[in-house]
């Protein structure tokens, strides 16, 4: 005899409920959380390198995504900014994208105490980290000039998912085809309104914009 | 999104609610906004349902179309990626349908049994 059961959940409620637990911890902590995510080599790691250094006062730490190894941590360590690597590949069977129970792993391993604001700088990888949320507070994504004008079309979760949108490597556009108006109309059809900022992190043109948004984004109280 | 771990989800979910009996089917609603291929999810489906409750289920997912609502009353479906309100122009419409990815409900086999009682 068939028999019909209601279920009504979410299948990815499980994340949910472990990034609600995280978003509590940090909270508790008084530190917010900025997911910083992209497409792999859209600059992330070099933007960080760019603005790290000097937050006006906030301390920031960083918690690393990556498939494999710690090149990305080594660089942030080297800056004096407390870091901790998750590698996906080692216990995680090489997930493409970090998800709240990875994060929550590592809770222990972060100075939650004595940091303003950690950045989780989130595998790379335009799809997956939009759907699992880890229990931060905003996203920050980077998008590079490299990418095309046909980007948020492609990936629209992913760029409305994010509040501030980092148009990143605009000191190539001379070497490039790349249609900065259509890439904008674009990103406007996709979300509306959005806040940009165009950068190159590797001459700096641009980068307090970045610098900025994260100043205000560890000022801000902790709602508790 | 890779479908493995999502099926691997689904079956989870379905053995709680199954509660040993069982499945023939699973109802899922899958939003057009979310980044699942349902055939892929079938496929990988009936892989990791061998050996559990789900093994030779169905897996019925309904795909529900991105729909917005504006301010302004207007609403459309979202047959391309266009969130800015066509009537006036308003960038926070709200996104009322298609971002769905849930099990809905299922179909489980019971045992006729004179002894038994209803669920």
């Amino acid at each position: 005899m068939h028999h019909p059961v209601a279920v009504n959940e979410g299948v990815l409620d499980a994340n949910t409920t472990i990034a609600r637990a995280n978003r509590a911890d940090f909270d508790r902590a008084s530190v917010k959380v900025v997911n910083l995510m992209s497409s792999p080599g859209a600059g992330k790691t070099t933007l960080l390198e760019s603005v790290l250094g000097d937050l006006d006062g906030i301390r920031v730490g960083v918690l690393e995504g990556d498939v494999q190894g710690s090149l990305d941590a080594d660089r942030i360590e080297a800056l004096g900014v407390p870091v901790v690597q998750i590698s996906t590949n080692s216990t995680f069977g090489g997930e493409c994208h970090l998800d709240a129970n990875m994060v929550r792993s590592v809770l222990d391993a972060l100075p939650l105490d004595e940091i303003d604001l950690l950045i989780i700088e989130n595998v790379g990888n335009l799809v997956c980290p939009a759907e699992f949320t880890v229990g931060e507070d905003v996203r920050v994504m980077v998008s590079s000039v490299t990418e095309g004008e046909e980007k948020p079309l492609k990936y629209p979760l992913m760029f409305r998912s994010c509040e501030f949108i980092l148009i990143n490597k605009i000191d190539l556009l001379p070497h490039l085809d790349f249609d900065l108006d259509l890439f904008m109309k674009n990103l406007d059809s996709v979300h509306p309104d959005v806040e940009t900022a165009l950068v190159s992190g590797r001459t700096g043109e641009g980068v307090d914009a970045f610098k900025k948004w994260l100043v205000e984004a560890g000022r801000t109280p902790v709602r508790v | 999104m890779h479908e493995l771990s999502l099926s691997s989800a689904i079956v989870a979910t379905v053995t709680k609610h199954a509660d040993g009996a069982p499945v023939t089917a699973v109802k899922l609603r899958v939003g057009t906004l979310r980044q699942v291929v349902p055939d892929s999810l079938s496929f990988y489906f009936d892989l990791v349902a061998r050996g559990t409750v789900c093994e030779g289920a169905r897996l019925e997912p309904t795909l529900v179309t991105g729909r917005m609502r504006c301010s302004c009353g207007h609403e459309w479906e979202l047959d391309t990626p266009s969130f800015r309100c066509p009537r006036c122009g308003a960038g926070d419409a709200e996104v009322i349908a298609g971002e769905e990815f849930e099990v809905e409900s299922i179909i489980i086999e019971e045992e006729q049994d004179a002894s038994s009682s209803s669920r």
